[in-house]
């Protein structure tokens, strides 16, 4: 019973340091950004197109589908109270407020964030990170900065890209394949849809872009230097900020309501 | 024994010639003493090479002189300015005069040999473009890979991805220069080209160099003077013929490389027999 | 150099395509912030019932918005609601006994309110109030009048 609680007292512990920390990582980052702003933005740029230009694919095409099948789903449902014309509003408040920052954080953690954090869990590994530091550049500074800055700038549009290609596929599949009038489905949607929406969607994609880039920065950071400790932190970088994601969505949308 | 005493007293004295001083360093993993009591000091312009069996902590002891970690107690001195008083800025000047080649050379992957070398300029000056080139050519040439600039990383050998590197700890033009296992998997040429390089920078550039190796055959020929780390402390120090001539039995058993001797061919174990017999699992 | 400039077209395009997706976003996709004049006067109403009228509904004549709403409050002293809302300045000829009222778009939309041109020759100017006003139909008023007369009717 001892053992328990005294188990149970470490682990509160260790978990109340290690968030502890995590808020002392991101003071950093965001202490260093605005001199890496001015003197090198050349590094967040390639940052923004590592983790940005890069996922656009798998953005475009996820979105197409999300969107399409809201675009079935949403008619389906709606003809059984033939209100087959609001299918518009329904997908794009889904997408806009909720699936558009969802998903494309989702996938954002599975592509750039996995790649973040093992490149810099490699880095670590080979003693690059540790090369840096005898050079007297602080690696926080060089390589992490960017890193995170490029993430959390690429997300809103990632987003904003997402949203619109779901809209166009659902536009594709309620308009063309099932024949919704293309003048309601618009019309109700700009009815329905108000600035207060996009503007929730556009904090949450903000939000999403700094808990995802900042876990994957962090994950590889912390990454055992070993093969095996950077695939641990890769997957780490998945998890959590799936979980981070999910939970921040709701209590966002509980507060904004 | 004597001479130890006399580098003892050298080092009191703090005469300038003495560029590194560690003084009753104690450094601890979790519960595991790695040094205790230990002092050590690096005269400036010699080659000096700390050997030891290997899991003694060489790399460690890199790793603090440069501050790459924090010792719990002891002092380390580099040119009279002891270290671990330095804030943030301070240890990155202080770190502009060290160069340091590691283990594996650690080349940053996403420039290719030229923009690894210029990395130091880039980030420290703002030498125009041409300039850098210049210097960068320079150096490369001096380790003889003035042809390899347009590489990647991935593309070269162990030997030469640690030519590489060496040639970007030596960009800055730095007093003291830290190698760490330059050896280790090279095959016989590549390690005469590190061994003669390494002489070479020392006596032709006037630094200070720093090797750490368990190649005893190879830091025979380059080093000054050396120093054999075991159990966290200094166990022998001179130069290679004193250390050859040596009578104690660990010095011997490692300069020799003996399988067994103080540093015990076993691990420790229960007593063999008893332990197949399995009396022990009852 | 042929590296960094592809990172740099990459980049520029992706982030262009982003602006554009989010331009589409905001404008194709809202209706409520079509009204955007920097010049305004503001004229107040007082309805017995706004059913659910926030601000920033529109506020139309003819089917054309000339105007937002900017606040909905409860007037203590009269016991009704007061809406206040900006026009157009350049909309300065509305006569001064034009009519209020609220309307749904379509069955279930939301709110705005329509303004009806009375004759008179003074026209609405800033602080003005118009003075007839037509409140909200609440649906659930309605459908209990309807009960009412429908059972009302039975009994007869």
């Amino acid at each position: 019973m001892n053992a328990l609680i005294r188990d149970i007292y470490n682990s509160t512990h260790e978990f109340v340091r290690t968030f502890g920390a995590f808020q002392l990582f991101f003071l950093r980052l965001i202490r260093h950004s605005p001199r890496m702003i001015v003197r090198r933005p050349g590094l967040i740029v390639k940052q923004i197109y590592n983790a940005g230009a890069l996922s656009m694919v798998i953005i475009m095409v996820c979105g197409l589908f999300v969107g399409g099948v809201l675009g079935l789903q949403g008619y389906a449902n709606l003809s059984r109270f033939n209100a087959e014309d609001s299918v518009g509003t329904v997908v794009a408040l889904a997408l806009i407020k909720e699936l558009g920052p969802v998903i494309t954080a989702l996938l954002f953690a599975g592509r750039a964030g996995t790649a973040l954090s093992s490149e810099i869990g490699l880095m670590k590994a080979t003693d690059q990170l540790a090369a840096m530091e005898m050079m007297a550049v602080n690696p926080v500074r060089r390589v992490l900065v960017p890193r995170f800055l490029g993430g959390v700038i690429a997300m809103p549009f990632l987003v904003a890209v997402f949203t619109c290609i779901g809209l166009f596929g659902a536009h594709l599949v309620s308009i063309d394949l099932l024949s919704v009038d293309v003048g309601a489905f618009w019309q109700q949607m700009q009815l329905s849809v108000s600035m207060d929406d996009i503007r929730e969607g556009i904090i949450k994609s903000f939000v999403f872009g700094v808990v995802a880039s900042l876990l994957a920065v962090w994950e590889g950071y912390n990454a055992m230097p070993t093969a095996e400790g950077v695939g641990r932190a890769t997957t780490r970088t998945v998890v959590i900020s799936a979980i981070a994601v999910l939970i921040l969505d709701f209590m966002i949308t509980a507060v904004m309501l | 024994m004597l001479r130890r005493r006399e580098n003892w007293l050298k080092a009191l004295d703090g005469s300038s010639e003495n560029l590194i001083e560690i003084r009753d360093l104690m450094y601890s993993r979790g519960s595991r003493v790695i040094f205790k009591d230990m002092n050590l000091t690096i005269k400036r312009g010699e080659v000096t090479a700390l050997m030891g069996p290997s899991g003694t902590g060489k790399t460690t002891l890199l790793r603090l002189i440069t501050r790459q970690l924090v010792p719990q107690h002891g002092v380390i001195c580099v040119d009279g300015v002891d270290i671990s008083s330095l804030n943030q800025a301070g240890l990155y000047e202080m770190r502009k005069r060290f160069g340091m080649l590691f283990q594996n050379g650690a080349l940053l992957t996403d420039y290719n040999v030229f923009e690894n070398v210029a990395f130091p300029l880039r980030e420290h000056t703002s030498l125009s473009n041409r300039l850098i080139r210049h210097v960068v050519l320079t150096k490369l040439h001096a380790v003889g890979l003035r042809g390899a600039a347009d590489m990647w990383p991935s593309q070269l050998s162990g030997g030469m991805a640690r030519r590489v590197a060496l040639a970007r700890a030596m960009v800055m033009d730095p007093e003291i220069l830290i190698y760490d296992e330059p050896f280790v998997g090279l095959d016989p040429i590549s390690m005469g080209v590190i061994v003669r390089l390494v002489r070479r920078m020392n006596d032709a550039l006037g630094i200070t160099s720093i090797i750490v190796s368990h190649d005893v055959a190879e830091v025979s020929t380059v080093a000054d003077c050396s120093y054999l780390i075991s159990d966290g402390k200094v166990a022998a120090s001179g130069s290679p013929d004193e250390l050859h001539a040596a009578n104690s039995e660990l010095v011997r058993q490692f300069m020799h490389g003996m399988a067994d001797g103080p540093v015990a061919f076993h691990f420790e174990a229960p007593d063999y027999a008893e332990q197949l017999l399995g009396r022990d699992a009852e | 150099m042929q590296q960094t400039r592809s990172v740099e077209i990459g980049t520029g395009l992706f982030v262009l395509l982003g602006m554009s997706a989010l331009f589409f976003l905001t404008t194709q996709t809202t209706g409520g912030d079509t009204f955007s004049a920097s010049d305004t006067f503001q004229v107040e109403a007082r309805f017995e019932n706004v059913g659910s009228l926030k601000s920033r509904a529109p506020v139309s004549m003819s089917g054309v918005t000339i105007g937002r709403v900017t606040s909905v409050a409860f007037d203590p002293d009269t016991l009704d609601a007061k809406v206040t809302f900006v026009i157009d300045a350049k909309y300065n000829k509305i006569p001064d006994d034009s009519d209020a009222s609220i309307l749904t778009s379509g069955l279930l939309g939301s709110q705005y309110i329509g303004l009806q041109a009375g004759g008179s020759d003074t026209y609405l100017e800033d602080g003005s109030e118009v003075y007839f006003t037509q409140s909200a139909i609440v649906l659930e008023n309605l459908i209990g009048k309807f009960l009412v007369s429908s059972s009302s009717g039975d009994d007869e």
